[in-house]
């Protein structure tokens, strides 16, 4: 491969390649420096990045809002515990078929299988929603969340009910989260660029002058909704694994809110957007989470009486909101311009 | 056939409930395009004027120790006022920008006010007594009715009756009309946005502040999260009936309200904790039947 075309597709891809490499380096020096808290802490955010990532796959491309996504996370999530439990606790806690109780198996294929049914659920739910447009579309998600969330929480056998499935094996850590997220942000972006991400673009932008197009509005946005998906119960199942429990109270409204909240405060309309938004949330969460339990500043100790770190996210938003409504990143993608004309520019 | 009467009340009052929270929430979609979703929250603010703040386990009542007329005034006067303040602070900043954004923001609204309320009161649910004679019942043709059902389904129909006469009959009502139907024409027609939106936070707060009163009744539980199971069960029951129209709020309202009953009274009791499977099922079927909702709104319609 000649210079010139290793440079024209290191430009072509360098929105992922930033934003992954700026994540490794966080976590490089977060690995070298710090504690295990922090450790923690990074490993939360890079879930978070996953999800949002995952919602803006469908939110971001397609225009539509919607508040159902975080069915498909306790979909993975639940997914991932049929699977990877170990059988003496499957059978102490679950009523499982055989071939779930009997068997433990490996992590990876069960990420991949758990996440691949929270796809397989958005492509059965989603051929039906999908023709719908707009406020109804949105609604109809939030159904759907209602539905899996009412139905989860009294599915003993399976789910344990409104109790906590403990025992979940623990190995994801702040280099398994990266991995996955640099996967998740090289397919977000090798899908907007696709002819299928490029056409539910363009029903975003005009949806009547895309249909004119020829383009099959419920068809691209159904394909972005399956995508959107699996990366959502991508995320439910390495929450499961790095929590080491999982419960259906968690997978409801505040985490719907908190994601969607990410994604429009980075700037929906682009995947720098997403990965901002998730990245500078999670930090000011943590930085009101220091605060709030005591912070020593030049031999004093200040701290914010509790509760005062929910008070200061929501106004950290509602300020962000108010000074920049279309997101920090304003909709634009990071990226870095090779070419010999822009150089010379 | 008396145990179907009283299941009828039964509908009815958890419809009006809803059909009040939806109008609110309808209210101010027309004409800001703004889903609100912290009117749940107006309604527990509501709620918790009634005691005194104070983190402690047991609650005092403070404007619910009021006389009834004080105590309805003083609960309307803080919920109108809170919504007033949103609007100029938060709502009114971003009025110009996405409709998701405005739904953000009220989402991020809603999760302070709740947070603060968390940190004034605790978290801990709390007891507040208003009203307790109205749960006892009185006897309708050998049916005993609680009649604090009937009071919530009555003072439903008199505010349906006075928001319609008010949108008919009054200027301002006339004006906010106009501008739901289309908010650029009308201001250009020389009705005041700030005005006419001031003044839907402000009906919007009252129909909060009312729910506020007949919920709290009821349940005589307050927690800071009591608003969120109404405003969701509102919101699905305004765009059921039809985003844009007050008429669908209404109505979406009391299908809500009913669907709900007759599950609960249909299904086998096995099936009964799984209720709200069956009425989300029914309002994502009424979506892919009717996707604009029951009643169509003309100002909603996608234009070319």
């Amino acid at each position: 491969m000649s210079g010139s075309r290793l440079r024209s597709l290191l430009e072509a891809y360098s929105t992922p390649v930033l934003l992954s490499s700026i994540l490794s380096l966080v976590v490089v020096v977060v690995w070298m420096n710090a504690s295990g808290v922090l450790a923690q802490t990074v490993t939360d955010a890079l879930i978070r990045v996953v999800l949002v990532v995952g919602l803006y796959i469908f939110v971001g491309n397609s225009g539509v809002l919607a508040f159902g996504h975080i069915a498909f996370t306790m979909i993975g999530a639940y997914a991932t515990a049929w699977l990877t439990l170990s059988t003496f606790k499957k059978s102490f806690a679950l009523q499982l078929p055989a071939i779930l109780a009997e068997h433990q198996y490996p992590v990876f294929p069960s990420a991949i299988a758990a996440s691949s049914l929270a796809a397989v659920v958005a492509l059965i739910v989603g051929i039906p929603i999908m023709r719908l447009s707009g406020i109804s579309a949105a609604i109809a998600t939030l159904a759907v969340l209602g539905m899996f969330h009412t139905f989860y929480n009294n599915w003993g056998p399976w789910t344990m009910g409104a109790a906590t499935l403990p025992g979940v094996p623990l190995y994801v850590d702040m280099w398994v989260a990266l991995g996955w997220v640099v996967f998740a942000i090289f397919v977000a972006f090798i899908y907007q660029r696709s002819r299928y991400g490029l056409a539910l673009r363009a029903t975003r932008e005009d949806e009547f002058g895309a249909r004119a197009a020829g383009i099959s509005i419920p068809r691209q946005r159904l394909i972005a909704f399956v995508i959107s998906a699996f990366f959502m119960g991508l995320g439910g199942v390495l929450q499961a694994h790095f929590l080491g429990s999982i419960a259906v109270k968690n997978f409801w409204l505040s985490l719907t809110f908190i994601s969607l909240a990410m994604l429009i405060i980075g700037g929906q309309r682009s995947l720098t957007g997403a990965v901002v938004g998730a990245s500078v949330i999670s930090a000011i969460t943590e930085v009101l989470r220091l605060v709030e339990n005591g912070i020593e500043v030049g031999g004093t100790t200040i701290s914010l009486p509790p509760g005062s770190q929910e008070l200061g996210i929501a106004l950290v938003m509602l300020l962000v909101l108010i000074f920049r409504p279309s997101g920090i990143t304003g909709g634009r993608e990071l990226r870095l311009r090779l070419s010999r004309r822009a150089r010379g520019a | 056939m008396i145990g179907l009467l009283q299941h009828v009340v039964d509908a009815l009052a958890l419809g009006s409930l809803y059909a009040l929270t939806a109008l609110g929430i309808g209210l101010i979609f027309g004409v800001m395009r703004l889903i609100n979703f912290a009117h749940g929250d107006f309604i527990m603010i509501g709620a918790f004027s009634l005691v005194v703040p104070s983190s402690a386990a047991t609650s005092t009542l403070l404007i619910g120790a009021w006389p009834a007329p004080l105590m309805v005034g003083g609960v309307c006067f803080v919920v109108i006022a809170l919504a007033l303040a949103t609007e100029r602070l938060a709502f009114r900043p971003v009025r110009r920008a996405d409709p998701s954004v405005l739904l953000i923001t009220s989402f991020a609204l809603s999760f302070f006010l709740q947070h603060a309320v968390l940190a004034v009161h605790g978290g801990r649910a709390k007891s507040a007594n208003i009203w307790p004679h109205l749960m006892e019942p009185i006897l309708i043709g050998g049916v005993r009715v609680p009649q604090l059902q009937l009071i919530t389904i009555v003072v439903t129909l008199v505010l349906l009756v006075v928001l319609v006469v008010f949108l008919r009959r009054t200027p301002m009502g006339i004006a906010m009309r106009a501008a739901s139907e289309d908010f650029l024409t009308a201001r250009l027609l020389g009705i005041r946005a700030n005005r006419v939106i001031a003044t839907a936070f402000a009906i919007s707060g009252l129909l909060a502040a009312v729910v506020s009163l007949l919920y709290v009744a009821q349940t005589s539980v307050l927690s800071f999260h009591m608003g969120v199971p109404l405003v969701l069960f509102a919101f699905v029951a305004t765009v059921v009936g039809g985003m844009g129209s007050l008429t669908g709020a209404v109505v979406g309202g009391f299908v809500v309200g009913i669907g709900s009953v007759f599950f609960q009274v249909v299904l086998p009791a096995g099936w009964r904790s799984n209720r709200d499977v069956w009425v989300y099922a029914l309002v994502l079927l009424i979506l892919l039947l009717r996707p604009s909702g029951l009643v169509k709104s003309k100002s909603i319609e996608e234009k070319v």
